[in-house]
């Protein structure tokens, strides 16, 4: 239980988020209505995301350093997870924009940047692909990996913010929170971020488990 | 560093004398470039006159996308691995990517300025704002030759290069190719200067932000 007390943690958190943020209470908002409870897991899983994807890019650095082929597989399991959260985080916007925009995907600059950053790590897992030893497959996909974060980071969170939006926050939008969020939504909201990017952890700790047991296994 | 940059110097100088001595892919590339603005304005010219300004410049741009790609990924498969062996114990490989990227900038600046031509020659040209049409073409070249260098160098290592180098540069290239085309669109319609400024000063950072990683990473793919 020592070591285990985060993921106890976040089953509590996300067993409060599902329940709390679909019957607590919510602010009036015309168009949003009562589509703006998806905050809670549209905008937490973007956070999760990024957060993995920085976890991932931190051990592809570590590998490069120390050239230790176990960094090289937590950071594709980190990469991988960040992939279901980021595909994830699609749906639930898309549901969203389909209810507040008229249409499930809108030409937005956020959603093709987002959509430009899965082709990056999509990219980046058939990179791996294409190299049989195991040494240099881990060197050279960790050099993508970081050029891969640097992309993506000019594509979320600078483009977005130069041109129009229908975020808010960007192109001249004010933020989320500034109007539309109450201090009750905030109740919910802040842990949802602490649980899903907890939840994304332990999914990778139990990925990387697996791969290390297959690995002895096979040996 | 006066010496590391002789050295830089000499690299250099080795790509342009490389390049003049295999002149089939230099031609290659130059036909390459006004073959495509060829296709492209024959395509076109069923409907003449109807090439409105944005898909003027955003054929233009991804004319420039295509050549890119096809003349920077011969960078590091053109020399056999033995040879790339013998420059590893003369340089440091920091000094091999600048003079790789020094040469693609000056490779790329060329097929930019010579399509540019061409295209305006074969379907008009409506930029109203030459040089700084010519400045976004400059800052494109330097951005291209950057991400793409490191890119061939990733590409060069796997099997299946070809493939390889257009799945992994088309996103890499994207930010810097959408904002290039605001700049260019810019251009085009004679704005104002500063109505540019943001992104050529987005897109000095994009250029600075990939040079430093070039020089940052080269050095593991190199060792591979």
């Amino acid at each position: 239980m020592k070591t285990n007390w985060w993921k106890a943690l976040a089953v509590i958190i996300l067993t409060y988020t599902i329940f709390w943020g679909l019957i607590g209470p919510t602010p009036r908002q015309p168009i949003l209505n009562e589509s703006i409870r998806n905050v809670y897991f549209h905008v937490p899983l973007w956070f999760g995301m990024i957060t993995l994807m920085l976890t991932s890019l931190v051990f592809a650095v570590r590998y490069l350093r120390k050239g230790d082929l176990g960094d090289d597989m937590v950071s594709v399991e980190f990469a991988n997870t960040a992939i279901l959260f980021g595909i994830l985080g699609c749906a639930t916007g898309s549901i969203w924009a389909n209810y507040t925009w008229g249409e499930p995907w809108p030409n937005d600059p956020k959603l093709n940047g987002v959509a430009v950053s899965m082709l990056l790590y999509i990219a980046y897992l058939v990179l791996r692909g294409a190299f049989d030893d195991e040494q240099r497959r881990a060197r050279i996909s960790a050099v993508y990996n970081i050029l891969a974060f640097a992309v993506f980071i000019p594509l979320i969170f600078i483009l977005p913010r130069q041109t129009d939006s229908l975020h808010p926050g960007n192109g001249g939008n004010p933020a989320f929170g500034k109007y539309d969020m109450n201090s009750q939504m905030r109740m919910v909201f802040y842990p949802a971020i602490i649980g899903f990017t907890l939840l994304g952890v332990w999914i990778t700790q139990l990925r990387v488990r697996l791969r290390r047991l297959q690995l002895v296994m096979e040996e | 560093m006066r010496e590391s940059l002789v050295q830089i110097g000499a690299l250099v100088g080795k790509e342009f004398r490389l390049e003049w001595r295999q002149r089939y892919a230099l031609n290659g590339m130059l036909l390459y470039i006004v073959g495509a603005v060829f296709v492209c304005y024959l395509s076109f010219n069923a409907r003449r006159g109807q090439l409105a300004p944005i898909v003027w410049n955003t054929l233009f741009w991804l004319i420039q996308l295509f050549t890119a790609v096809n003349a920077i990924a011969k960078t590091f498969v053109q020399e056999r691995a033995g040879r790339q062996l013998y420059y590893y114990t003369l340089a440091s490989p920091q000094q091999i990517i600048v003079a790789k990227i020094i040469y693609n900038t000056g490779l790329m600046l060329v097929l930019a300025l010579l399509g540019f031509s061409v295209y305006a020659f074969v379907l008009g040209s409506p930029v109203e704002d030459v040089p700084l049409y010519i400045g976004s073409l400059l800052l494109g070249a330097i951005g291209f030759a950057a991400s793409l260098t490191l890119v061939a160098g990733i590409a060069a290592k796997a099997e299946n290069s070809a493939t390889l180098m257009a799945i992994l540069s088309f996103p890499v290239m994207l930010p810097l190719l959408l904002l290039l085309l605001k700049v260019a669109k810019n251009a085009m319609d004679g704005l104002d200067r500063s109505a540019s400024s943001d992104e050529l000063m987005t897109i000095l950072a994009i250029d600075a932000i990939v040079l430093a990683l070039s020089y940052l990473l080269f050095p593991f793919l190199w060792k591979s």
